[in-house]
């Protein structure tokens, strides 16, 4: 049977006020005797770790990095989504509600979806009150502008750094938390293990990144928000460090992964310009407002271009396809992220993409320059031209950018119920780390306010439903103290030792790196913009070969017991080859196309995605049931009371 | 192979890169050579290329922090041919690109060097001493619930547009290395000036100003002598004017505050 | 530690010590420029030993003498003081740094130009300060001491006039950037104003430092000769 996802009864619009009421609390003087443990940093951790101390909590809060201002929250260039109506143009809580589960494809959990444009609009709020400055109009008050396609202007930004004026907000808010002692601040800890006792999570084990020390920290209840699994693809926009080990570890020990397979893939990023390539830089949708993407008519012309023989300027007007104005003419340009992204990569795939490696399109904006003059363009997107010339050595106003779709976020996640809470009671996963809000492809500007929604409004009412129930002494069932010398601590700690002691022990002649690329070029050939059944049967028999080889193979030196940079990448990777499997039987599994999943079985005639209700309107859950063991697929079934299931087009 | 230039060169470089095994040991300077370094590189890329190369040798690849790799996260902080981040005005290690060198270059890559600033192996140092700063004030003093609509203390534009300017501190300590002082001054006052300019910042401002700056004492950065090398390094274009405005507000503080401590 | 003296052993606190003694010291430069301006008259020294005379005797001003002491004291005290400071929070230094490419060499050498400013200090204190104080000087026509004759005679030596010039030059690189640092300190920085702060800083420091070198010089080059 499937978990109980506990969503409230009633209407929509009153199931979150009536979950409050109906909620278990924990009396003020007793909050002082639980701990917490928040795992993550960004948004959605720091948000949680500085609500639940000022709750009265005792909270450690963990980050890999050398501060908790640094998680890749940071990075979000757009904005944040709100339904303040600021603008009078009618937007509200249902409207925001309503674009994001049909955006999500229908892949959505209805409950949740509207909870998060419920309690969007005092996110807002609480960011200002924290002292974040928003761009402002001149009778200062905030500004919005519309994003990501929708029809309102409901998003609230700060430039093009809102997502790290947010997550400084966030930082404030837990750093108050720490010098007043109510949140124990670990930084360069990494989480290597979950610990759970008679079914419940009890605590951590973490290594020292500085000094390699493996710790244990127990506590009543864990929350994970440690971001999403992009990097499984080696290129992404996501950061570096950004990894699944743990949400995947959490899955090892019980907690169900939901629709792993559902990637979105962002499609104006930068292209790849060489092997060597570490990372992909996206640059903001709002330049497919202005820009024009095309390609060469023929793929002679192509090949000349990227052999450098002809230069893209010499490249007549009618000798070039604007594609998707050609097969979208009613929206254009401005198609959704994931119809603009499959169709440039069919152009490559025909043999028409340009630049050196044949993997881009032209984002074109000679015919906006012509029309409002250079000094105009450069007002509106001067600071993504900069960027662009930055990394390219390419002067965009004089000649068309080149970019190519990459990965940018995963939708699915760990699976929670109502509470954020997964399979594992005790546990939580806030964040792109859950599954829960966006279904199958998520808004834009939306990232930003699910994280702080989670954090700041979600996970401290909830988390005390558990709590309550929970004694505030720790002990096992056999009434045995529950501390870092608790046989489960212990067993984790030198499970995490063995671990590590075999990465190291191989000696073998590939770097993590080596393996991480040859996993990200398998995942994003089989299981990127487009799958199909037999790539991705191939892709599993691949994944489970590279990772055979991997613990054969392994190149490492040093030792665990310092800092080892080359180490934490081994295991990051180790958890990465096996998530990839899982995303490919996942993909495999849905046999349709929805949202960032498209299966080119399931096309229609025109080439647009085919979803199928009235088999695959479910969560997808996978069960981890033993190391190299098929996951067991559970099914939560999505039902839709409020918003009707209509077809995506863009015609 | 070649990316946006087609007829870009590939590079050998010889680096001289700071190692030290932790933070007791000794370190210096150990000489590597790089080949065939693609111009269109990130500098942190050609440190992968570098890492790569060692680990297949055998050697202990230098450690080095780094995260987004597009100019914001804070986390790249090197010292590279006597600069903050290299030679390239107004950018971070991750976003400078090798088309800055050329063939037959010598670099030298250093860790920020402040006695605050500890180094943690090679290139990576201990930049806690930000975040106490930060945990002594650079806050506003709000629980999360009870906040006022967003819209009700109007903010006048140029005021929030200052604001933001200095809220755009990444916190990376470019500052800092290269003050001759090891100063982190123009760190400590984006933060006052940022909650300085704006109304929710003005309950706690004086306290604030003060707090932060005993806690940059105690952390033992430099004083000011206003060289200005700090903003001229700094990645995100933070102005000397915001050290202006810490001065003032501390003064302010110091001599108007009921804080007998 | 009271919060006053806290405040002043404050990183800032100190450095705002530097600039109000700073700016003061500055004034002094004015009005120790305009009485030597007298050393340029064709009246063998008549007006400058008046001068000198007044200033050697006037009560405000031997009361003011003190103040004067108090703010050079202070001024290089705290100069040391966060010297010693800012070397300890370097601690390892660069092997290689290329500071010249990002500030000023004036900004980052203040206190080598202020050690030489006070050698000179010194030499000068002790060759006309201390011989009109405490020494014995000549009358002139006046009955004045003749201070005027002392100034005369040492600067026909090359090595003091060369001390002299080198001095001032420190003196002005020192005043190019401590003029508009000081202001900078006491947080008095502005869109509109600081631009105007700045340019008269650099015309103080080029104009005091030129006028006080031309003094030796216009000695040491016999121009006082010239009829």
């Amino acid at each position: 049977m499937f978990p109980d996802s506990k969503i409230p009864e009633g209407s929509i619009a009153e199931k979150w006020d009536k979950h409050k009421f109906n909620v278990k609390l924990v009396n003020p003087a007793n909050k002082r005797k639980y701990d917490i443990i928040v795992v993550g940093t960004g948004l959605a951790g720091g948000a949680a770790a500085a609500s639940l101390a000022e709750l009265g909590y005792n909270v450690k809060a963990f980050t890999y990095h050398d501060s908790p201002r640094r998680a890749h929250s940071i990075a979000a260039q757009g904005g944040i989504n709100a339904a303040k109506n600021y603008q009078n143009d009618g937007d509200s809580v249902y409207r925001l509600f309503y674009d994001t589960v049909k955006g999500g494809d229908y892949r959505a959990r209805e409950a949740n979806v509207y909870r998060l444009a419920q309690v969007s609009v005092n996110i807002i709020d609480q960011c200002v009150a924290q002292g974040v400055p928003f761009a402002r109009e001149y009778g200062g008050l905030l500004a919005n502008r519309s994003f990501g396609g929708a029809q309102v202007s409901r998003t609230f930004y700060a430039r093009g750094q809102t997502g790290q004026q947010l997550l400084l907000g966030a930082y404030s808010a837990l750093s108050r938390q720490i010098s007043y002692g109510k949140v124990k601040m670990y930084t360069r800890s990494e989480l290597l293990d979950v610990v759970v006792i008679d079914g419940q999570a009890r605590g951590i084990v973490t290594r020292n990144l500085v000094n390699g020390k493996i710790e244990s920290h127990t506590a009543h209840a864990v929350v994970l928000a440690t971001g999403g699994y992009g990097n499984v693809f080696y290129l992404s926009t996501n950061a570096k460090y950004c990894n699944v080990t743990a949400a995947w570890r959490a899955h090892k020990k019980g907690a169900y992964f939901a629709n792993p397979c559902f990637t979105q893939i962002h499609p104006t990023c930068i292209p790849v310009s060489g092997d060597y390539q570490s990372k992909l830089t996206l640059m903001s949708e709002s330049l497919r407002n202005d820009g024009r993407v095309w390609v060469p008519k023929t793929v002679e012309m192509a090949e000349r271009l990227r052999k450098g023989e002809i230069h893209v300027n010499d490249i007549k007007e009618e000798e070039r396809d604007y594609f998707l104005e050609r097969k979208y003419p009613a929206f254009g340009n401005l198609v959704p992220r994931d119809v603009a992204s499959r169709n440039a990569k069919q152009m490559c795939d025909e043999g028409r993409g340009v630049g050196s490696s044949g993997l881009a399109v032209y984002l074109d904006f000679a015919d906006v320059i012509k029309r409002i003059g250079e000094e105009a363009v450069s007002q509106k997107y001067g600071n993504l031209f900069d960027m662009y010339a930055k990394i390219t050595d390419e002067n965009p106003y004089k000649q068309p950018m080149r970019i190519y779709p990459a990965v940018h976020y995963t939708m699915g996640g760990l699976w929670v119920d109502y509470n954020l809470q997964t399979t594992i009671p005790g546990l939580y996963a806030t964040g792109e780390c859950n599954f829960s809000d966006h279904g199958a492809n998520r808004l834009g500007a939306s990232a930003l306010m699910q994280g702080l929604a989670d954090g700041y409004f979600v996970i401290p009412y909830t988390i005390g439903d558990y709590l309550a129930k929970t004694p505030a002494k720790l002990e096992d069932s056999n009434k045995v103290a529950i501390n870092a010398q608790h046989p489960a601590f212990v067993a984790a700690e030198q499970e995490v030792r063995d671990r590590t002691a075999k990465f190291l022990a191989m000696r073998g002649n590939r770097t993590p790196d080596e393996f991480h690329k040859a996993l990200g070029h398998i995942m994003w050939e089989y299981c990127g913009m487009a799958r199909n059944a037999k790539g991705l049967t191939f892709a599993k028999a691949e994944i489970q070969k590279l990772r055979r080889e991997f613990w054969q193979d392994l190149k490492l030196v040093g030792s665990g017991e310092e800092m080892n940079q080359a180490l934490e990448k081994a295991g990051r990777v180790a958890d990465f080859l096996e998530l990839g499997e899982l995303m490919v039987d996942d993909a495999l599994n849905r046999n349709e196309s929805c949202g960032g999943h498209f299966r080119e079985e399931y096309q229609d005639e025109k080439g647009e995605a085919q979803r199928d209700d009235e088999n695959y309107a479910y969560v997808a859950a996978w069960e981890f049931m033993g190391d190299n063991q098929p996951e067991r697929l559970n099914k939560e079934p999505l039902v839709f009371e409020n918003v009707k299931l209509s077809k995506r087009s863009y015609e | 192979m070649a990316g946006s230039n087609p007829n870009a060169k590939p590079m050998n470089l010889t680096l001289n890169v700071w190692r030290q095994p932790n933070r007791d040991a000794q370190g210096q300077i150990v000489e590597y050579k790089v080949k065939d370094i693609s111009p269109d590189m990130s500098f942190l890329e050609m440190l992968d290329v570098l890492n790569e190369d060692l680990l297949h040798q055998g050697q202990d690849p230098v450690a080095f922090d780094h995260d987004c790799r597009e100019g914001i996260c804070g986390s790249c902080d090197l010292f590279i041919n006597g600069r903050s981040h290299g030679p390239e005005k107004g950018t971070t290690t991750c976003q400078l690109h090798m088309r800055k060198f050329s063939d037959g270059d010598t670099i030298t890559i250093e860790p920020w060097r402040a006695h605050a600033f500890p180094v943690n192996k090679d290139l990576s140092v201990d930049r806690s001493a930000f975040d106490r700063i930060i945990q002594a004030g650079g806050y506003v003093n709000v629980n999360t619930g009870g906040a006022p609509d967003g819209n009700e203390i109007p903010i006048p534009k140029d005021i929030a547009d200052r604001a933001f300017e200095a809220a755009t501190c990444i916190g990376c300590g470019a500052c800092v290395a290269a003050c001759k002082n090891a100063s982190a001054m123009l760190f400590v006052s984006a933060k006052v000036s940022q909650l300085a300019l704006l109304p929710q910042g003005q309950v706690e401002r004086k306290t604030r100003v003060e707090n932060m700056v005993a806690q940059m004492d105690i952390e033992g950065f430099g004083a000011c002598t206003n060289i200005g090398s700090c903003a001229a390094e700094c990645p995100v274009g933070i102005s000397l004017e915001n050290i202006a405005m810490l001065n003032r507000e501390f003064l302010a503080a110091k001599a108007t505050s009921n804080n007998l401590a | 530690m009271s919060w006053f003296t806290k405040t002043f052993t404050s990183s800032i606190g100190r450095k705002i010590i530097m600039s109000i003694t700073g700016l003061f010291l500055c004034s002094f430069l004015v009005i120790h420029l305009v009485g030597n301006l007298q050393l340029f008259k064709h009246d063998n020294g008549a007006a400058f030993n008046i001068y000198s005379h007044f200033m050697g005797t006037n009560p405000i001003i031997r009361t003011i003498e003190w103040v004067l002491v108090l703010g050079f004291g202070f001024h290089i005290y705290e100069a040391i003081a966060l010297t010693g400071k800012n070397k300890k929070a370097r601690g390892t230094g660069y092997v290689v740094n290329h500071s010249e490419q990002n500030s000023e060499w004036t900004s980052r050498n203040m206190g080598l130009l202020g050690t030489v400013i006070l050698v000179f200090l010194i030499v000068h204190l002790y060759n006309f300060f201390w011989r009109a104080r405490f020494g014995e000087l000549d009358p002139d026509i006046n009955n004045n001491d003749d201070l005027y004759t002392l100034v005369v005679s040492s600067f026909q030596q090359w090595w003091y006039v060369a001390l002299y010039v080198l001095a001032q030059v420190s003196l002005g690189y020192h005043l190019w950037h401590g003029f508009r640092s000081a202001f900078q300190t006491l947080g008095l920085n502005h869109r509109k104003y600081t631009p105007v702060i700045k340019a008269v800083g650099y015309g103080f420091a080029v104009i005091v430092s030129a006028t006080f070198a031309a003094m030796p010089l216009y000695f040491f080059l016999g121009l006082d000769k010239i009829q």
